[in-house]
């Protein structure tokens, strides 16, 4: 039986639209807007002043901070501005914008030059943090944070998250396929860096990929291909943990709690083309698809390229787009401007048209229970949703609404069309907000007490 | 640039899945019952059908449009659900009025009183099936299979009537039909209840089609046989206990009535929980009650206490308690 986890759902995956697409190279545009953030953690501070001239790949922001990740410029050329822009993460991020001189005059040669035999962990872990390397499958937690913060746990389970769960993104596998040589460098790297076997989990609806890989692995005790049921939300973390080692991470903990990390294919592939290249995170593959795009497929976009340039670079829309979302179709972000820039974390650009665009007349709730299967973390959608509706946040915290990945399955599920997850996810703001009161306020009593007795 | 993009929060995906297409498993699993009553019972049985389900659908129609509800709810076919399960728990000989009478209660009071599908407390069907009870008599007239009955006048009730197997039972016998025929349902009952065998068909349908889980039916039903056994009246403990499961309300009941969404609870130990409340209240209603049928009632008063059950037995979040 193929390793999973209890609950989730199979939507349709519409990864026909993108999966046959090579990718393709996208020609830096005239004008690149770099973020100053593009990860979880502190925001960089620029490191140029307008006028500077920069190289491509040349560090252009960076931060003190433990949790924080550098960023590159993607284009040599002239600093025009520092100010505030539009983020496809729908609030204004500082950023850097540059002028491109289309010399791509790089920062150092970023030819191949194997380096792996005589490397050291410390090397390797410098060397990623320098990079600028997150997590790419989204959420952009800053690669060498994640590394060193394992340091003092026993890790036994690194695994290689090339699920890729989410309906129509393709460019995860795009690189799988097109890169195995290089990918399984970047896990030879990873092998350095941890004590442990990688394992390497696909959904079994890339039975190219098992194939590929696990003949390129078969003479190497340190890799181990793990496929995986195809579901929703395999590549969850708590998910893909459990499928492959089937340890359970304890409520509100971190992977590294039960021995094991996660890291995404295309942070194995950005890891690969620094250790090997010297070239940091400067672009990345983004699969742009949906039913509004013209031509579908998976492309290699310079971060800081604006969707409208990368949009139009592929052959624009045949129909008018109804809604813009930044990854994929459950987890994604809408975008209420199409003017904001490429980051490290786009996966995907996806452009659906009013078709394809859910808005259901009415949404109620007949008590059918299918969220309740469906939920991978074994919760209760109908009665959070409910108690959402209520404003009922002592009952809400009852029922675990923190442990709530907001994966999206209670919604996509719901015969009745409710909008599950997104009541639940404002109740999650509101209970976070009244735990930190809480905390705030007994901490203040403490210190009260702490003086009166003194 | 555009910017009258939709904005919302994700998932922007939904399943195909909808209320209208489960309610319709439910009305495909129903058929063979249905069938069957009308085989034994005669055309005045369809036609008791017809006339509860056009009550039902005519009352959720005329809800909607008084209460000026801006939407109309008969196309997701809950209606014609709660309007087959009515006529299934009439006797064929009653008058068609009844049906009527049923209908627009179950739509209307029970249902559209409390807030709608989902919101009710208490399985329309079964509640107004209660109030019908007010005619007793008419409730209570069963006849055999296969009698010869007019479509549209009401029999005469004496020259009819017939004993069901629950008599024999509450008497501690053996009912006369037999094992086999308890099975097929050729027995005295209401028009959609008595042929366990086309019930547990429609029932294999629904936990095929992931409609329903097992829990409530198995919990229920293996409550009833356990109890029966154990308690067993007569000498033949197994032929008494099966008899007990075969005959009555148990197979529409605890199939398709306790099953019901919006009145039975929706975490898996509340759902057994509450499975073995009926069981238990139906033998209870069954060995000591007036009434020689207890399911009915057992499920309304479970009914009851769903919300309680539910607020009870939270399942352990993943990751809840896990130790490193």
């Amino acid at each position: 039986m193929k390793k999973t986890f209890k609950g989730g759902a199979h939507p349709h995956d519409f990864k026909e639209l993108s999966k046959d697409k090579s990718i393709v190279t996208i020609d830096a545009p005239d004008k690149v807007i770099i973020p100053l953030s593009q990860h979880i953690g502190a925001p960089c501070e620029p490191l140029v002043a307008v006028g500077d001239h920069v190289k491509m790949g040349q560090k252009i922001g960076d931060s003190k901070a433990f949790i924080s990740s550098p960023v590159h410029s993607s284009v040599s050329g002239t600093v025009v501005d520092i100010k505030p822009c539009p983020n496809p993460r729908g609030v204004e991020v500082m950023s850097v914008i540059i002028e491109n001189d289309h010399q791509d005059e790089p920062v150092e040669d970023f030819s191949f030059n194997d380096r792996l035999s005589d490397i050291t962990r410390d090397e390797l872990v410098s060397l990623i943090r320098e990079a600028g390397i997150v997590g790419m499958g989204g959420a952009g937690f800053p690669t060498a944070a994640k590394i060193i913060s394992c340091a003092e746990t026993k890790i036994d389970y690194v695994i290689i998250n090339a699920a890729e769960c989410e309906p129509y993104l393709t460019n995860d596998y795009r690189l799988m396929m097109e890169y195995p040589n290089e990918i399984i460098d970047g896990l030879t790297a990873i092998t350095k860096i941890f004590d442990s076997k990688i394992y390497f989990a696909v959904e079994d609806n890339k039975p190219d990929v098992i194939d590929r890989y696990q003949d390129m692995v078969k003479n190497r005790s340190d890799i181990e291909i793990v496929p995986l049921k195809t579901k929703y939300p395999q590549g969850g973390e708590k998910q893909l943990v459990y499928a492959v080692s089937g340890r359970v991470i304890p409520t509100g903990k971190l992977p590294s709690e039960v021995g094991a990390i996660i890291m995404n294919a295309g942070t194995v592939y950005a890891i690969y083309e620094m250790i090997q290249r010297r070239k940091p995170l400067f672009e990345r593959v983004v699969t742009i698809t949906g039913d509004a795009v013209f031509s579908t497929g998976n492309f290699r976009v310079r971060v800081g390229s604006t969707f409208d340039y990368v949009l139009e670079k592929v052959g624009g829309f045949k129909e008018e787009p109804a809604k813009v979302i930044m990854g994929g179709p459950m987890m994604g972000i809408t975008q209420y401007r199409t003017d904001v820039p490429v980051v490290k974390t786009t996966s995907g650009i996806l452009c659906l048209t009013e078709k394809s665009v859910d808005r259901p007349k009415r949404t109620y709730c007949i008590r059918c229970g299918k969220c309740i299967a469906a939920c991978p973390m074994n919760l209760l959608p109908a009665m959070l949703s409910m108690y959402a509706e209520k404003k009922e946040y002592d009952k809400l915290e009852k029922f675990d609404v923190m442990s709530c990945i907001e994966c999206g399955t209670c919604s996509f599920t719901c015969p009745g069309k409710k909008y599950l997850v997104q009541n639940i996810r404002d109740a999650k703001a509101k209970v976070g907000e009244i735990r930190r009161r809480r905390a705030q306020e007994e901490k203040e009593k403490k210190e009260a007490e702490a003086k009166k007795a003194s | 640039m555009n910017t009258s993009y939709v904005m919302s929060s994700s998932p922007h995906m939904r399943s195909d899945e909808t209320v209208t297409k489960i309610m319709r498993d439910v009305i495909i699993a129903l058929v063979p019952a249905g069938v069957i009553g009308v085989y034994f019972f005669g055309p005045r049985a369809l036609m008791h059908i017809i006339i509860t389900v056009a009550a039902c659908i005519a009352s959720e129609w005329a809800y909607n449009k008084i209460t000026k509800k801006g939407y109309n709810t008969i196309g997701d076919l809950s209606a014609v659900v709660t309007g087959i399960l009515l006529a299934y728990n009439l006797p064929v000989a009653a008058p068609l009025w009844i049906g009527l009478v049923g209908g627009a209660f179950a739509i209307i009071v029970v249902k559209q009183f409390f807030g709608g599908l989902g919101q009710n407390f208490m399985n329309p069907a079964l509640a107004a099936r209660a109030f019908l009870f007010s005619w007793a008599v008419i409730m209570t007239t069963w006849t055999a299979p296969h009698t010869v009955l007019p479509i549209f006048a009401t029999p005469a009730t004496d020259a009819i009537a017939t004993a069901t197997p629950l008599v024999a039972l509450k008497a501690g016998q053996i009912p006369d039909a037999g094992l086999f025929n308890l099975f097929i349902g050729n027995v005295g009952g209401c028009i959609g209840e008595t042929s366990a065998l086309c019930l547990l068909i429609g029932g294999a349908y629904l936990v095929i089609r992931k409609v329903i889980s097992v829990r409530i039916p198995l919990a229920f039903i293996l409550t009833v046989a356990v109890l029966t056994l154990i308690f067993a009246r007569g000498n033949n403990n197994l032929e008494f206990m099966l008899s007990h499961i075969l005959s009555g309300g148990l197979m529409l009941g605890a199939i398709f009535m306790a099953t019901d969404y919006a009145t039975s609870p929706v975490t898996k130990k509340g759902q057994i929980i509450f499975g073995i409340g009926c069981g238990l209240l139906t033998v209870f209603i069954r060995y000591f009650g007036s009434y020689p049928e207890g399911v009915s009632y057992s499920i309304l008063l479970m009914n009851a206490c769903v919300w309680l059950i539910d607020t009870h037995t939270k399942p352990k979040a993943f990751g809840e308690g896990a130790k490193k």
